[in-house]
């Protein structure tokens, strides 16, 4: 096919995404953030769409957020991907799917900076064979979780039970979408629209039903930007960062904000809590918050999966308006059970957010 | 409310859908070369008093356009005219901070 004037401008925006037969490798965070996800992606991906999907458990962190809070060298975060590599290679897979924003750009940053200098990595691989005997092959492609299910969003589509659409109005739902920085912020041409037109998300917002809205600051961090969390002194900047996105997105009414990041759910969601406690100021409807969830709880609830089982009871924003809006039952009884129906305890309820 | 030990910081985003324009509005009747300024600093670099006070008529321009308060700045200009002679685009800053000085309500 032959691509002209603006077809083919879009086309150097695209991102070559391979159709089956991934390596998948897990976030360190994001198992304690929202730990249904990456189990729904596998579920989703794996069981329901009939794909290869390889993860090992010898798996490691990729050194990613070490490196990224000034606490490893980049070769000690370059030698622990290496070894990711080699587990790969191991395991006769060429296409590595990062769970984690941090670690798709990590492993970007290093094979990029690889390329550039080539001596460096002769010398990852001896640190590697003298730290544990192993070799690799540098993945064929480098994707993104969130590139898988953008890829398969037309057969998640076919399959779903729920659409992103008001029950009550017909209206389709307005969604904030966020991409993570790590995304394509570093690598323009490593992200599906690049840094100008990212529409990972969007693209799946809008094939399951939904509008994606814009405002000013939606290309703004989270807020998280590691150090400026992970150091208690700097999270003034951290939760001012939020508040303003919060703020440019308060006129346009979002129902959810949908997120492809370790780090955005958790701040989107989190500061909403503590900016509440603080000003007294809630975003949502009548006091509740703005629901932020990540790509496989959204793709889970479009799928008809139990809220409850996707993990959303653990979120500080109450999800349960926009399961009314989208007209997905759940049983407020089981809200605080967890796996094998354990009691995973109620938690205290906020002052000023309401959360239920 | 809670202290968490760490609180939001004063947002510097300028809403000019909200800020009061008016006096930028009427510097550009009396002084219309205001809209000349391409914001190079020239003033600022050879002003006398930015050193110690902080004066800097390319801020002053700026702040005027986003409809801050400038008085604090403006009592420190010694009305040397220094940055009328360096402006590259012409423009008499020395008037225009005498402009400035008329119409606020008070002497700055």
């Amino acid at each position: 096919m032959i691509y002209q004037g603006k077809q083919k401008i879009w086309s150097d925006y695209q991102k070559d995404i391979p159709d089956d037969h991934w390596f998948y490798v897990r976030s360190c965070i994001r198992q304690n953030f929202f730990p249904a996800s990456e189990t729904h992606f596998v579920k989703i991906v794996r069981d329901l769409l009939g794909k290869d999907l390889y993860e090992t458990e010898h798996h490691t962190t990729c050194g990613g957020i070490a490196y990224h809070s000034d606490t490893i060298p980049q070769e000690t975060a370059m030698t622990i991907v290496a070894r990711q590599f080699s587990l790969m290679k191991e395991a006769g897979y060429k296409n590595l799917v990062t769970s984690c924003i941090t670690s798709f750009g990590n492993y970007c940053e290093i094979l990029e900076t690889w390329r550039e200098f080539p001596e460096l990595e002769t010398r990852i691989r001896e640190h590697l064979w003298k730290a544990c005997r192993r070799e690799f092959d540098k993945p064929e492609y480098v994707c993104h979780a969130s590139d898988v299910i953008f890829k398969l969003r037309g057969e998640i589509a076919e399959k779903a039970k729920f659409r992103l659409v008001d029950r009550a109005t017909g209206e389709p739902l307005r969604v904030v979408e966020h991409i993570g920085c790590h995304y394509s912020k570093m690598f323009p041409h490593k992200g599906v629209g690049g840094a100008e037109y990212p529409c990972v998300l969007s693209g799946m917002v809008e094939s399951w039903g939904g509008q994606v809205i814009d405002y000013p600051e939606r290309r703004h961090c989270c807020g998280f930007g590691f150090r400026q969390y992970l150091v208690k002194a700097n999270r003034g900047y951290s939760i001012s960062n939020t508040h303003k996105k919060f703020e440019s997105m308060e006129p346009y009414r979002p129902d959810l904000i949908i997120t492809n990041c370790p780090g955005c759910p958790y701040f989107l969601d989190r500061w909403q809590y503590v900016i509440a406690e603080q000003t007294g100021k809630t975003y949502g409807k009548d006091g509740h918050g703005i629901p932020a969830l990540t790509y496989e709880e959204l793709a889970g609830l479009v799928l008809g999966y139990d809220p409850w089982d996707l993990g959303l009871q653990i979120h500080q924003v109450g999800p349960e308006l926009l399961l009314d809006k989208m007209g997905v039952p759940y049983d407020p009884a089981r809200k605080y059970l967890g796996l094998n129906e354990k009691d995973i305890m109620k938690p205290g309820l906020p002052t000023v957010l309401k959360c239920c | 409310m809670m202290d968490f030990g760490f609180s939001l910081s004063p947002s510097s985003a300028v809403d000019l859908d909200k800020v009061d324009l008016s006096l930028y509005r009427r510097l550009e009747q009396t002084s219309p070369d205001i809209r000349h300024c391409i914001a190079c600093g020239s003033c600022s670099a050879t002003c006398m008093a930015a050193e110690y006070s902080g004066m800097s008529v390319r801020k002053l321009i700026l702040n005027l356009q986003r409809g801050a308060d400038v008085r604090k700045m403006l009592s420190c200009c010694m009305l040397c005219g220094k940055c009328t002679m360096v402006c590259p685009r012409g423009i008499n800053t020395r008037k225009l901070i005498l402009d400035v000085c008329r119409y606020y309500p008070e002497r700055p």
